[in-house]
């Protein structure tokens, strides 16, 4: 609810590509990662079942294969790639702000009639919020790039195995141990 | 969990903050609540279903689960998140009596009700206080009750009824970890801005104290 309106003020500001991500961002990954994967995911745990009995071997073995779970990583990812709009929306409001100040002062140069046109005006992206434009899809380009690689390397490559082998200690020799919905999660 | 409340009282306390105050609302909101109810909750849902101990013996597993976890990780998050947010409310509470008395009144007793300046500067300044003190107070709280921010994967319990020693194993430790470990960076920058507006605020007034009085003087 809060970052939908969050997300909805920097739409304004955007330009038509922005609004394209924007978009994308939250119909196919927020709505599907609280729609659909949340529910794939949830009986990760309780689902992933080895071969033996002896006790705690399971939760060794799910911790050596998930040192983090992919929906909260996915969680994160979505997370940290919001807040570069963020900024976008502090400079806006800051630029607004002195914009207020100006007037409130009768400047000559504030060409508004009233403080309504003030909140209403959409800024054009140049100068400062030009820098700050650019600098946010950056960190952007950043962020994605650190989670894809963290998914990667984690987890070797995208896919999810159906049979994991496992001999963390307390388990004894070799278990198999599998994994709940492998084909759904990948 | 509905946390509907804490997010507008955050918007709220945003009106009558500094920049760096609103850095913070930004930062508490983004990176804790946020974190706390899409990724961190979950991890911690069946802790104590998911808490194995090597014995059938009755009652042993509670009995481990309770000396190891006298308060649960997650629900300590949340009290700190809430007493972290509260001592904004002071400010918003001062700024709601400046202008009930202005209407009592029925006359402009402040030039502006929500300018930081006066009894309302002390009010911010305590609340700022509070609110790093509070942060430290709930990361030394977590130290100290689970010896550094650590969670082993394996703890050896020998309390009555476990007859003799047993293993016992905490499920995810790992992703446990890795989020406290975000906890307490958050925490910290939490702490960082909130020492940056103090300083901020008590350098701004100090020099307008000072220009003040040096205008007196000349005259």
């Amino acid at each position: 609810g809060a970052l939908h309106t969050i997300l909805g003020g920097v739409n304004k500001h955007s330009t038509s590509i922005g609004k394209i991500w924007l978009t994308v961002l939250f119909i196919f990954r927020i709505m599907i990662l609280v729609v659909a994967a949340e529910k794939v995911w949830g009986d990760e745990q309780d689902d992933f079942v080895c071969n033996t009995l002896q006790p705690g071997c399971r939760n060794v073995c799910y911790d050596h294969f998930f040192p983090i779970s992919h929906i909260r990583l996915w969680a994160l990812q979505l997370i940290f790639v919001s807040t570069p709009a963020l900024l976008v929306a502090m400079h806006v409001a800051y630029r607004r702000h002195e914009k207020k100040r100006q007037f409130r002062k009768g400047d000559q140069k504030c060409e508004f009639k009233d403080m309504e046109e003030i909140r209403k005006q959409r800024f054009r992206i140049e100068g400062s919020l030009w820098w700050t434009y650019t600098s946010s899809i950056f960190f952007r380009l950043i962020f994605e790039a650190v989670f894809m690689y963290a998914f990667y390397f984690m987890y070797d490559g995208f896919r999810m195995p159906r049979l994991m082998k496992c001999n963390a200690w307390p388990c004894p020799n070799t278990v198999d141990c599998f994994v709940s919905r492998p084909t759904e999660k990948t | 969990m509905s946390w509907a409340f804490l997010r507008d009282l955050l918007s709220g306390v945003n009106k009558y903050s500094t920049g760096i105050g609103r850095i913070w609302v930004a930062v508490v909101f983004m990176f804790r609540l946020l974190v706390y109810v899409a990724a961190a909750e979950n991890i911690w849902k069946h802790e104590h279903d998911e808490f194995e101990c090597n014995i059938k013996q009755p009652g042993c597993e509670n009995v481990c689960f309770d000396h190891f976890f006298p308060v649960s990780h997650i629900r300590l998050w949340a009290l700190q998140l809430i007493m972290v947010s509260t001592p904004s409310l002071l400010v918003v509470f001062h700024v709601a009596y400046r202008e009930n008395r202005e209407k009592h009144h029925n006359q402009k007793l402040y030039k502006n009700p929500g300018k930081i300046d006066g009894g309302l500067l002390c009010t911010y300044l305590i609340s700022l206080i509070l609110k790093t003190g509070l942060e430290i107070v709930f990361l030394v709280l977590f130290y100290k009750l689970y010896n550094g921010f650590k969670i082993p994967r394996l703890v050896k319990c020998d309390i009555k009824p476990c007859p003799n020693t047993v293993d016992c194993y905490i499920s995810k430790p790992t992703e446990k970890m890795i989020f406290l470990y975000f906890l307490v960076a958050t925490s910290c920058l939490c702490i960082v801005l909130n020492i940056g507006e103090l300083s901020y605020l008590i350098f701004k007034y100090s020099i307008k104290c000072y220009l003040k009085r040096h205008v007196k003087k000349q005259q």
